[in-house]
């Protein structure tokens, strides 16, 4: 019996060994350990031996049962893998073929430009304010100390809707709508629309965006203002930038500064984008002129603060090299795509 | 401004090198606009005469030329060289600009632009005879053609005889050429810098060094005569604020010394005559402008200050004919007019060759009507730029008595003592209180009260102490600003006098302490909100300019009496395409597609998000009404009108409307009228509130903006949106129980909407119904003509138990009865 046994247990295995798949190997089981298998045949015969055959030949034909079931167990462990892996191999593809387009699109450079300066000086506390891109001559020029007949106010450079209504060609004008409807203290940046009578060429147009900013509060001073825009100007252009604050005219502020960068592009040391000098024009500001305050009751002995206001286009084309504001509103998709 | 660095030093001593000079103007208040080295490219250019000029045998304008450069052969004999020119104003005696052979000019030459580095003269023939170099214009050496002197324009330049004796000498050392030209950009209250003494003053504050003002004395007056022997001054209108006149007899005419034409010509003024240039010098030197009469052509002896008459007609001295007004102030004489007041003289009373007395005129006019006059004749002169600013009154016998005493030192005329002067409100300084303390709360500094006088004293500005100690930080200064200083009126003036002397740099850095927080406005984070989803659902965002033409509205089809036609309109607009405000977005989208439609781009998705603006109904006069509206557009494959209409569902979502109601919409024109929708919400009183119209835009609309495709667009209103928008999250467990669907086909006429179906379906809807969606609609051969089939999918649920089979069978039969009954459909359920 233990000779037939071992027969059996080489039969196994070389079926087992032999199959080449997983039904094949399923069936060296059910030749085995089937029903009407082998071993389970073995078992059933046991009944003709004695006490101490049955002990021993239940012993090993059990152990051989195990030792079959473990090979088998492998082997179809194998298969599967086997079969696994040749399934992923006939799955390949070619990545390198082209995947159906996900479009994203782009906003406008002026809008991400505003969104990225907006965004410093909410980041300090301000808030965003805007104001109506037609608004009264009285907060266009009066209410901010523009003399009478500052040029500003002719028709060849401002438009006008009526005798007291313009086209706001500055968005100082939300600084008097502010001054008149809110108490110190108050900081607001107000970015928008902005209109003068220039025909349009390269570098001019009709139509363009300025980012107005005020502080009012007590305190403030002209290191504050030095401070708050060297700030904005690192993170705009980079922590490495410099800035310069050059005396300047403006009626509704006194003391009045222009403020340079260090050019972005040769770093200060003299190119064709910044003519030469290392330094580029950013904007204008200055202390508002009390006068200003004046127009929304504020106590200037108390009070302090300053303004200030930039050109959204012309940040956007000296960032990137843009040599015509036209582009901006003539909206070709090769332009407007680019900027993502 | 333009100064010139040598002029300059006339005035002020300045240790510093140009490039030091103009970095701390800059930094002084003083910015500028360019720096120009004059006489670059200029080599080896010799002063020569011209002993001889004969007929070039072979051209009839072209002349043969010896030149006498000084050199001498060895027998000791001139020595002349040959050149060939075709200029018409040279003459046998005249001295000129010899670009002998291997010499440099900087050009432009025949016509090619000037060159870096100069061009080279080389030996030629000219037809058939040596040319042994060029004689030279001053254009071609580098000046500006407008300031090239009056008697050499167009032709050589004819140096003065003063030269005789420099024969063979480099011009650019005979002329003393090497020069800069500092072109300061000045501000428009700060008039008083359009001078070379204004320029020096700032020198002055900014490098701490003496000034040297201009002498003005006359030696030599002629007292046997007084002016009024030869005029009379009469002031008949407030807007002369002072006359004053000199007379200069036996004048000689001639042209001024290489000195002053060379000032000049730095000045950008070109020289034209002594007497002239010598106004020209004391306006550039003072920023008084002054104005020359031929006493010959004053009748009746007398000087007329009054305004004009209304229409009247004059010719001024660039032989113009000026039609005139009541409100232009006029100098006349006893019977005519003889110079507008201020901006120019006339041609009836210009000085001449033979003049030989002269009257000058030193005056101070009102600003706003030199400024107003200039305007309205579109004639604007050295003189009115300078008066339309504002000149000190008190500079007016000062600048006439520079001119008699540049007269006197010439030698070109007799100066009669004595002047004729009407002042009638002498302007003096007024005081300012100046609180030290003031300056450094706002500058942020602790500069003290004698350092603050220091600076004011530096600006010619008397100062004293009236309360406190020169150590002191909060004493208060009393300040004399001098009156040519228009613009120090109060103390806030000085406060950026002691900055930019003090300098900007020397200001410290701060951020201010934050005490406020960061609000935006829900407008703003609505259009945020859009652009982002918009972006992200694939489409560009656009900018287009807020003008517009009524013929923008006829192009996109809007009716006669449509509400985007209460434009409001600008006065003074570039032109008709830019006469309006526009009141739709619509028409600019268009514009664009069409842009990028020419440009074959094949498929264009886009949106702007602009300012619309309609008339101000209400209140006459009163501001436009202004609202965002929120335009998308496209065309190109793929595109049609659901894909546009999910977009909009889809951003109206984002913008939290939840619900909008689409409804056909077959009579707004500028869209397709069998696809069009308006899309609306019903407000808590039940009334629908119009939010965005979209749709396919009529073919005849595409047609005018040349597109031969469909063109999708659609128009949301913000105002409306912002008003209904519901953002708020009101969170709910996810179900427990597994809820259940049902699918039915019904079969319909064409003419029952989708809408009319679903409304049908949700109408009175039981516990358990969650909700329905139509997944596919057919028309075709297996249904009837005139017919569809809409796949429906109905959701049923529960939130506590799961549903038993009979309790959804018995809502769901409900619900297809209804459908039976109200749209006689037929039903085929799944």
């Amino acid at each position: 019996m233990l000779e037939n046994l071992k027969a059996i247990r080489e039969e196994a295995i070389s079926l087992i060994k032999e199959s080449k798949n997983l039904r094949e190997c399923e069936d060296a089981r059910i030749a085995m350990l089937g029903k009407k298998g082998k071993v389970t045949e073995i078992l059933k015969n046991m009944k003709s031996l004695s006490v101490e055959e049955k002990k021993v030949m239940g012993k090993e034909t059990n152990l051989l049962k195990k030792e079959i079931e473990n090979f088998i167990n492998e082997k179809k462990a194998e298969l599967a893998a086997n079969e696994k892996a040749k399934k992923l191999e006939s799955e390949a593809l070619d990545v390198t073929e082209p995947a159906p387009k996900m479009r994203i699109g782009a906003k406008h450079l002026i809008t991400t430009v505003i969104d990225e300066v907006v965004d410093i000086f909410t980041d300090m506390g301000y808030e965003i304010v805007e104001g109506p891109l037609v608004d009264t001559v009285f907060n266009t020029f009066d209410g901010l100390n523009s003399p009478p007949n500052h040029p500003s106010r002719d028709m060849t450079d401002t438009f006008y809707i009526s005798k007291d209504n313009v086209l706001r060609p500055h968005t100082s004008s939300v600084e008097i709508r502010t001054l008149q409807n809110r108490e110190a203290p108050f900081k607001i940046v107000s970015p928008g629309r902005c209109f003068r009578c220039d025909t349009p060429d390269a570098t001019h147009s009709p139509m363009f965006h300025q980012i107005e900013g005020m502080i009012v509060d007590e305190g403030i001073t002209m290191a504050h203002l030095k401070g708050t825009l060297d700030y904005m100007a690192k993170k705009l252009f980079g922590a490495e930038t410099k800035t310069k604050f050059r005396p300047h005219h403006f009626p509704f502020t006194e003391p009045s500064a222009e403020m340079d960068v260090s050019c972005f592009k040769c770093g200060g040391k003299g190119c064709s984008m910044c003519k030469g000098s290392g330094w580029i024009e950013i904007l204008g500001c200055g202390m508002t002129h009390p006068n200003v305050h004046g127009v929304g009751n504020i106590d200037t002995e108390k009070y302090t603060g300053f303004a200030f206001g930039m050109g959204v286009e012309r940040i956007a084309m000296l960032k990137y090299g843009i040599d015509d504001i036209r582009y901006f509103y003539e909206n070709d998709m090769r332009f407007n795509e680019q900027f993502k | 401004m333009l100064v010139s660095w040598k002029w300059l030093h006339d005035y002020i001593s300045v240790d510093e090198d140009i490039v030091e000079y103009c970095n701390k103007m800059i930094m002084s208040g003083s910015n500028l606009e360019t720096c120009k080295k004059v006489g670059d490219g200029i080599e080896g250019v010799l002063v020569g005469k011209i002993e001889k000029i004969e007929k070039h045998p072979n051209a009839d304008k072209l002349v043969i030329c010896q030149l006498n450069l000084g050199s001498e052969n060895s027998a000791g004999d001139p020595e002349f060289t040959q050149i060939v020119t075709g200029a018409d104003n040279v003459f046998e005696g005249a001295i000129v600009p010899v670009a002998v052979s291997g010499s440099k000019i900087p050009g432009p030459l025949h016509g090619a632009p000037a060159k870096d580095g100069g061009v080279e003269i080389k030996s030629g023939e000219l037809r058939g005879v040596l040319s042994d170099g060029m004689l030279c214009s001053a254009t071609e050496l580098g000046f500006d053609d407008k300031v090239a002197p009056m008697a050499s324009k167009d032709g050589i330049w004819i140096l003065g005889d003063e030269f005789a004796d420099k024969l063979g000498l480099k011009l650019v050392d005979a002329l003393d050429i090497e020069d800069y030209t500092i072109d300061f950009e000045i501000t428009p209250n700060r008039p008083d810098c359009l001078s070379m003494i204004g320029m020096a003053r700032e020198t002055k504050a900014t490098f701490g060094k003496e000034l040297h003002m201009p002498e003005t004395d006359v030696k030599n007056a002629d007292s046997d005569s007084k002016p009024e022997d030869f005029v009379s001054v009469e002031v008949n209108s407030d807007d002369c604020l002072r006359y004053t006149a000199r007379v200069i007899k036996n004048v000689k005419m001639a042209q001024s010394p290489w000195w002053m034409q060379q000032r000049l010509m730095a000045a950008g003024m070109r020289p034209i005559n002594v007497i002239v240039d010598i106004t020209n010098f004391v306006m550039l030197e003072y920023g008084q402008p002054l104005h020359a009469f031929d006493v010959r052509s004053i009748e009746g002896g007398k000087i007329i200050v009054e305004h004009a008459e209304n229409n009247e007609v004059f010719v001024t001295l660039d032989g113009k004919e000026r039609k005139l007004d009541s409100s232009m102030l006029m100098i006349k004489d006893a019977e005519k007019s003889i110079a507008i007041a201020g901006v120019m003289g006339g041609m009836n009373s210009e000085i001449e060759v033979d003049t030989k007395t002269v009257i000058l005129e030193s005056a101070c006019f009102n600003a706003d009507n030199v400024r107003a006059t200039s305007k309205k004749l579109g004639l604007r002169t050295e003189a009115s730029s300078r008066y339309e600013k504002g000149v000190d009154p008190n500079l007016a016998i000062t600048a006439a008595n520079r001119f008699c005493h540049l007269v006197e030192m010439l030698g070109v005329g007799n100066v009669v003592d004595g002047n004729v002067d009407v002042y009638r409100v002498p302007k003096v300084s007024k005081p300012v209180n100046v609180r030290a303390a003031r300056i450094n709360k706002v500058l942020g500094t602790e500069i003290t009260a004698g350092e603050m006088i220091e600076i004011f004293n530096s600006l010619e500005c008397d100062s004293k102490l009236i309360e406190g100690e020169a150590e002191d930080k909060d004493a208060v200064i009393c300040v004399y600003p001098p009156t040519v200083r228009q613009d120090l009126e109060a103390e806030v003036d000085f406060v950026e006098e002691v900055a930019r002397i003090y300098g900007y740099d020397n200001l410290p850095m701060e951020i201010p302490k934050s005490n406020t927080m960061p609000k935006v406005t829900e407008s703003w984070k609505l259009r945020k909100m859009a652009r982002n989803t918009l972006t992200a659902i694939g489409m560009n965002e656009i900018q287009t300019i807020s003008f517009g033409s009524p013929s923008d509205l006829d192009k996109v089809n809007i009716d006669e009496d449509g509400i985007e036609r209460a434009f409001v309109k600008i006065i003074n607009p570039l032109g008709e395409d830019t006469s309006i405000l526009r009141t739709i977005l619509l028409p600019d989208m268009m514009q664009v597609l069409s842009l990028n439609y020419s440009r074959s781009i094949e498929r264009v998705q886009a949106f702007e998000i602009g300012t619309t603006f309609l008339k101000n109904f209400i209140e006459e006069g009163g501001l436009p009404y202004e609202d965002f509206n929120i335009c998308l557009g496209s065309y190109g494959e793929g595109e049609d009108f659901f894909k546009m209409k999910s977009r909009v569902e889809t951003l109206l979502f984002e913008l939290g409307i939840k619900n909008p109601i689409f409804e056909a919409e077959s009579e707004y024109a500028p869209y397709h009228p069998g696809r069009c929708a308006r899309v609306s919400v019903k407000a808590e009183n039940g009334e629908e509130v119009e939010l965005a119209i979209m749709g396919q835009v009529h073919p005849d609309v595409a047609d005018n903006y040349g597109i031969d495709a469909e063109v999708y667009a659609a128009e949301l209103m913000l105002g409306p949106i912002e008003e209904f928008s519901n953002r708020e999250i009101k969170y709910k467990k996810p179900a427990k129980f597994p809820g259940t669907s049902r699918d039915i086909a019904l079969t319909v006429d064409e003419n029952i909407t989708a809408g009319e179906i679903m409304n049908v379906i949700e109408e009175d809807p039981d516990e358990i119904f969650k909700r329905a969606e139509i997944f596919d609609i057919y028309r075709g051969k297996q249904v009837d003509n005139n017919k569809k089939s809409v796949a429906i999918r109905l959701f049923y649920g529960h939130d506590e138990k799961t549903l038993k089979d009979e309790e959804v069978t018995t809502v769901h039969r409900t619900i297809l009865s209804r459908l039976a009954d109200k749209l006689n459909a037929s039903l085929r359920e799944q």
